[in-house]
């Protein structure tokens, strides 16, 4: 019996809404201009984050590839506005586009695998994209990066900018919500419990699988086209492993299946992240032995861990 | 459009034997131990840089090699006995957790090292060039070929010719077996995640001497490594030499024709051995 107050965030979405976009809302009254600029960092990444949870969580399968496409989606609209001289809009469309595309390429390959070959499969399709950004130095600038070309007027305003991206992801984690809670959501949670048996049942799980895949790849793409208009620079960084990795600890630290815990998730690494740079160059290291405590001490995510220890019912 | 000669085929066989080395000690845990070792790639560089130092400070290259093969062992014993028995049988927390560690060790030998590019010293008797069919080729990298060769030998018959070898085939196909047998598996299980974690030192250095050392070299070795994998299939020693063979000519030829996205030339066999044997090419059902 679910009778906790986020077990009843989970069950009704809109409430759930209203409190993230009050909260979030409210924020740039609050705070100063560099917090609300980390709070739109933690938006773009929750993003990311519930991209990779729909698979983890909701299929299965987890995924370290989508860190490549949501960078993929980043160089797109950065290539486009500074090479290109093209509109940051069409930009936007053609980055979720090329993103959305690569997923599927991604997906033709890994719905043909689960478990850890699925993970191994997807983190080596997303090195190739790193690789790939790296060594192509005319197309992607190297090592050095491309540097945009700037927002366009109407969010050139940090706070404008800010909203922008809290109305994009509210909305896309409607559809979200609406989507892991649609008869396909549900079909995808009875693969993710036993394949065969869908299959027995008759349901196309490889055509499912790769829909999901597809989807969370434009999901992701989506948050790397935000991403390009906040950082307005792009480098093979924005599409190395890490990114991959820590989209994937925000969805496990918010605990994974639940979808809203990838703010909380988004927004412990981020602020975690912020804070211990101001220290020490030595983030990926912090990183890593979160990782390894996570894995060993709560894989059920924090609020799972927490859960556990405060007795409460799951 | 540029055409293969012996150079470039001999560049990509030493490749390979390179990759091999590395490869097959990430495929013998991965068969064995059913551990996905993510940290295979900051084992090698870390072996690298290892065997870098040391035998700049002792003038020994064998000592190098000794000395990295030695170091990385004990940290896969340490990740082994320290870190993966608190998560032991859950397949998704292990792998995750050995990425952690790759992590970790890959900004340890940043701190330790710094983010310039080395290179291990190659030994006097191994320098210079000899010269086979009307060309010159470098000696050493022939010798990184020869000893890929060895490699593979000595692993065949350790793995085919010898009491640990037949504990090592049991465990893998059936470890509780072995156990009831009265065999302490987990100790096969050490030897071979020390074996393995050796191997990547063993390549860390002798690929450091030509490859070069620098804080990224772990994610590329990291990607061929699972490519061969993928191809080859997981804990089979032939199909990570095939494999090997298959990503280090492919690469080459992909770095002559298109310098820019050799690394996508891996992508084409990953997808079609995929396709057509999603097990890899020697990969068996378990």
């Amino acid at each position: 019996m679910m009778r906790s107050a986020t077990a009843l965030a989970l069950r009704s979405p809109l409430s759930f809404l209203a409190l993230l976009a009050v909260i979030f809302g409210l924020l740039p009254l609050l705070v100063s201009s560099y917090q609300t600029s980390v709070a739109n960092e933690i938006l773009i990444f929750a993003l990311l984050a519930m991209s990779i949870d729909v698979l983890a969580g909701y299929a299965g399968r987890t995924s370290l590839g989508h860190g490549a496409i949501f960078g993929i989606s980043t160089y797109v609209v950065i290539y486009w506005t500074t090479l290109m001289g093209g509109s940051p809009w069409v930009g936007c469309i053609l980055g979720i586009a090329a993103a959305t595309l690569t997923a599927a390429v991604f997906a033709l390959l890994a719905v043909r695998v689960s478990g850890v070959y699925f993970l191994l499969l997807t983190l080596a399709l997303g090195m190739i994209v790193w690789g790939v950004c790296l060594r192509w130095t005319s197309v992607t600038g190297g090592e050095n990066g491309i540097r945009g070309a700037g927002r366009p007027d109407v969010i050139a305003d940090p706070i404008a900018f800010y909203y922008m991206t809290l109305a994009t992801v509210l909305f896309f984690t409607l559809v979200i919500w609406r989507f892991v809670h649609s008869p396909f959501g549900l079909t995808l949670r009875g693969i993710r419990d036993s394949e065969s048996r869908m299959r027995s049942l008759g349901y196309g799980t490889a055509t499912h699988m790769f829909l999901a895949f597809t989807i969370t790849g434009l999901f992701a793409g989506v948050a790397g086209a935000l991403y390009a208009l906040f950082n307005d620079f792009v480098s093979p960084s924005t599409v190395q492993l890490a990114q991959s990795v820590e989209g994937l600890l925000m969805a496990i630290i918010g605990g994974v299946g639940t979808l809203f815990g990838s703010f909380i998730g988004a927004a412990a690494i981020i602020l975690l992240e912020n804070f211990v740079s101001q220290y020490t160059a030595r983030w990926p290291m912090v990183l890593g032995l979160m990782f390894i405590c996570t894995m060993i001490f709560a894989p059920q995510g924090v609020l799972g861990a927490l859960r556990k220890l405060m007795g409460w019912k799951q | 459009m540029a055409s293969l000669n012996l150079v470039q085929i001999l560049n990509g066989l030493t490749f390979a034997a390179l990759l091999f080395i590395v490869a097959s000690g990430f495929t013998l845990i991965f068969g064995l131990l059913r551990i996905v070792n993510l940290a295979h790639g900051a084992l090698y560089l870390f072996g690298g840089y290892v065997g870098y130092t040391v035998s700049g400070m002792s003038g020994s290259f064998a000592l190098g090699i000794l000395a990295s093969m030695l170091a990385v062992a004990c940290l896969g014993l340490f990740i082994d006995q320290g870190l993966l028995r608190f998560v032991r049988g859950f397949v998704l927390r292990e792998v995750l957790l050995t990425l952690g560690v790759a992590f970790v060790l890959n900004d340890l030998a940043l701190v330790i090292w710094g983010g310039d590019t080395f290179s291990v010293e190659v030994p006097a008797i191994l320098r210079g060039a000899v010269h086979i069919g009307g060309t010159f080729y470098p000696k050493y990298r022939l010798f990184v070929l020869v000893l890929g060769i060895f490699t593979f030998i000595g692993l065949w018959l350790l793995l085919n010719r010898t009491r640990l070898g037949a504990l090592i085939r049991a465990g893998v196909d059936d470890a509780e077996m072995v156990e009831a047998m009265g065999i302490n598996i987990r100790r096969v299980f050490l030897a071979t995640s020390m074996l393995g974690a050796s191997l990547a030192g063993l390549g860390g250095t002798v690929g450091g001497a030509f490859l070069t050392l620098y804080p990224t070299a772990d994610s590329e070795i990291l990607v061929f490594s699972l490519a061969i994998v993928i191809i080859g299939g997981s804990g089979s020693l032939v199909g990570a030499a095939v494999g090997a063979l298959l990503v280090g000519l492919l690469n080459t030829i992909g770095q002559v024709m298109f310098p820019e996205l050799a690394y996508f030339v891996i992508f084409g066999p990953m997808a079609a051995i995929l396709a057509f044997r999603p097990l890899g090419l020697f990969g068996r059902a378990t």
